[in-house]
């Protein structure tokens, strides 16, 4: 029988129907530090909104102190798994606002590079996505060709993650026999390494029932939303920098462009790995093509560029015009002509975009990044309303994102 | 027969004394708990340190834990914003003690390249740290170094250390009860 | 049909907005102009609608300030693309910094929700009608604009570095 000795609930609790969960900064299955508010009704989401800045390090007004050469490890920390893309894109747009003309071959080394790097971030998008999901071993499988990549980054630079790859006009040495030597290894070994991982995910009914229909967005929004990447074309969109605005002599190598249909988290997965084959071919083909040349045209590895390349340091000793040359460069004299320009590049979450505005003096007026991950991650509250919490989780580490290039 | 590294003590047949503070660090030193509070890249580093290729389960870490209320072992690894500051503060607040910091990478231990308005310019400022991993990233064999390190630490640590007046000042010079 | 050229593009706004749009130039081959800050909407309306144009993708939309332009310090700079035609634009707003006032653009692109409010927490440019103009990358108690000229890079609070070490002060 009901008396009035019953427990007295808080004014206001009836009508409220949701939970509200805090997806904090800390939280493993955010890969990064962003903050996720959800309203919960039950299990379903009714309502998102998102915090991100816990990491934001002011690059575009840090840059506004540095001469060009030395914003590059700044790109390094945009995308971090992906860095030389980032380095790429940035000495492009040096290169664009300069002027400058590059060997054909020094455009294929650049290719090969960014297709690694390529590779690299969609391994761990993939594995981790596998991850969240439960599965913890193609994580750790393929963890061990990511170390191979990083091997040969090492080879060519000297670091393995924030590489600082390269230079305004080509590269600051010549490919080792070691470095052909290591990627020929991992041209060889890795395709059966993804046949593997595919084997464990592709056609897993756990996997499949977890991400097919979950995390799904039209091309109409998505296009609103200024996607660009895997997750766009996910959406049955196909654009993609490289076939677009080709940069770096992508118009000389043969490669398809997968695209998806619904944009939920199967096809981002399915489109991600296909990229990763297609970015095998293009290192194949690239490398055949820089093989091609022989001789002279092997020791080419920069434009001549004696105003913005460090010149070799037998000269710097003996030729008066070099010492001058190797005076300014270091000590960031180089003036950059004035002019503004827009570069951009397809990184591993989509248009990575370099807006720089130079006003004749020895650093930027003004750059600006147009950073992929921060743009897409406004739809995150769109794409999982209404579905449950952990399709919501599925779909935070399906969209990749990066927080060093979300608060930059 | 030699099995590992035995604290100082006395062998006997059948038997083997040492200091209580002997026995209790060995013990944790080999079966750290880490939180490992990855922001930015550092946290990619980590993230191979903790693969097959350098393994860092091998030590004995291998439950990594995201609670701090069951962690010994707090890696803060990557750039540390001002907006994030306070939370940093509130998940080493929330660790039971004993608990030791690792400030993996030079933004953690002193702001990195990032010499700018928004960005904490060292994780010490808010907290106390142990052992400093200094790299832009540290390759994976300084953050075993690190660790290595504080195993070193935790294996010779008194054990009255934390009811200690020299501790309670340290705590006391960053605010904390 | 005629293929799309930058000529054909300006000729198309000159017709359209006639003198209000000014300044025009191709840096690198990009489409470059100014449209007085009002009009900034009717813009990228007629730009998105017209079957010809079909600029219906923002790629970016920042802010640049000109200390030494009185009356005009600060510069909403939006680049558009149009994906079918792979044709980018660009064109510039110009609004003094004490009252900085644009219309939003959120109605149009939902990306530019995001991109205002960074480019508020920058340098304070108030995007009128914007859903929740709030600071998104600093924390919320910061009460200047950090990006703008005269504001200095590094945490002056700092007590371990100073300009002196390194060769500033």
């Amino acid at each position: 029988m009901m008396t009035d000795n019953h427990i007295k609930l808080p004014e206001g609790s009836i009508e409220k129907t949701t939970t509200t969960l805090n997806l904090g900064p800390t939280h493993p299955a955010t890969h990064g530090v962003f903050q996720n508010i959800l309203e919960l009704d039950g299990e379903r989401i009714v309502d998102a909104e998102q915090t991100i800045g816990y990491i934001h390090r002011a690059f575009e007004k840090i840059a506004e102190r540095r001469p060009l050469y030395q914003i590059t490890p700044l790109t390094d920390r945009l995308n971090y798994c992906s860095s030389p893309i980032n380095n790429m894109g940035w000495h492009q747009t040096c290169e664009k606002l300069l002027g400058l003309k590059l060997p054909k071959r020094v455009d294929y080394l650049r290719v090969i590079i960014m297709e690694l790097a390529r590779i690299s971030d969609h391994l761990i998008c993939n594995s981790i996505v596998g991850v969240d999901t439960g599965a913890f071993t193609g994580f750790l499988y393929v963890m061990q060709y990511r170390e191979l990549i990083y091997e040969i980054y090492e080879e060519i630079c000297g670091s393995r993650l924030t590489t600082n790859i390269g230079r305004i006009g080509g590269f600051e040495r010549n490919f080792t026999n070691t470095a052909f030597q290591k990627l020929e290894r991992f041209l060889e070994e890795y395709p059966k390494v993804l046949a593997e991982f595919n084997n464990l995910f592709m056609r897993n009914r756990i996997f499949m029932e977890r991400t097919i229909g979950s995390g799904g967005i039209s091309a109409e929004r998505a296009l609103n939303y200024g996607f660009t990447g895997p997750n766009l074309r996910a959406s049955g969109v196909d654009y993609d920098v490289r076939v677009h605005s080709p940069y770096s002599s992508y118009e000389d190598f043969d490669f398809i462009v997968p695209v998806g249909t619904t944009g939920d988290n199967y096809d981002r997965f399915m489109v991600r790995n296909e990229e990763m084959k297609q970015s095998l071919s293009i290192i194949t083909q690239a490398y055949r093509k820089v093989q091609e040349f022989k001789g002279a045209e092997a020791e080419v590895f920069h434009a001549d560029a004696p105003e913005y390349y460090l010149p070799e340091k037998e000269d710097v000793y003996t030729k008066m015009e070099a010492l001058i040359y190797h005076f300014k460069i270091v000590m960031g004299e180089t003036d950059i002509p004035p002019g503004e320009v827009y570069h951009s590049v397809e990184g591993g979450n989509g248009e990575l975009g370099f807006y720089l505005i130079s006003d004749g003096g020895r650093t930027p007026y003004r750059l600006h990044f147009r950073r992929p991950c921060f743009i897409y991650y406004q739809a995150y509250a769109e794409i999982v309303k209404g579905s449950m919490l952990s399709d919501a989780i599925v779909t935070l580490s399906s969209l990749n994102l990066i927080a060093g290039e979300m608060d930059g | 027969m030699e099995v590992g590294e035995l604290p100082e003590g006395h062998v006997g047949d059948g038997f083997f004394t040492t200091k209580l503070s002997g026995l209790v660090g060995m013990a944790r030193k080999n079966s750290i708990w880490p939180l490992p509070f990855a922001t930015s890249c550092c946290g990619i580093e980590f993230m191979a340190t903790m693969g097959a290729h350098y393994d860092l389960g091998r030590f004995g870490a291998e439950r990594i834990g995201f609670s701090p209320r069951q962690c010994d072992l707090l890696m803060v690894m990557g750039t540390i914003a001002k907006k994030m500051g306070p939370v940093l503060r509130q998940v080493y607040l929330q660790m039971a003690e004993p608990r030791w910091v690792l400030s993996v990478g030079a933004c953690a231990c002193s702001g990195g390249i990032f010499d700018s308005y928004s960005v904490l310019q060292g994780i010490d400022q808010i907290i106390p740290v142990d052992v400093y991993v200094p790299g832009c990233p540290p390759r994976p064999e300084a953050i075993l170094d690190g660790v290595l390190k504080i195993q070193e630490l935790i294996g010779q640590e008194s054990l009255r250390r934390r009811n200690g007046e020299k501790y309670k000042e340290l705590m006391e010079s960053y605010g904390i009860q | 049909m005629m293929e799309l050229s930058n000529e054909t593009i300006r000729q198309k706004l000159t017709d359209k907005f006639g003198e209000f749009l000014t300044d025009w130039q191709e840096p690198y081959g990009l489409l470059t102009f100014t449209a007085p800050k009002d009009l900034n909407l009717k813009v990228m309306q007629f730009l998105f609608d017209d079957t010809e144009l079909r600029f219906q993708f923002l790629t970016d939309l920042c802010a640049v300030h000109y200390p030494e332009r009185t009356d005009e310090e600060l510069a909403v700079v939006y680049h558009l693309h149009n994906l079918a035609d792979n044709i980018r634009i660009r064109f510039k707003v110009f609004t003094p910094s004490e009252r900085p006032d644009v219309y939003t653009a959120t109605k149009l692109y939902e990306c530019a929700n995001w991109m205002e409010r960074e480019t508020y927490d920058f340098y304070g440019v108030n995007f009128v009608g914007h859903p929740n103009l709030r600071r998104i990358q600093n924390v919320e108690e910061m009460d200047y604009f950090p990006m703008r000229k005269e504001f200095p890079l590094e945490d002056q609070t700092r007590r371990d570095k100073d300009d002196e070490m390194f060769g500033r002060g």
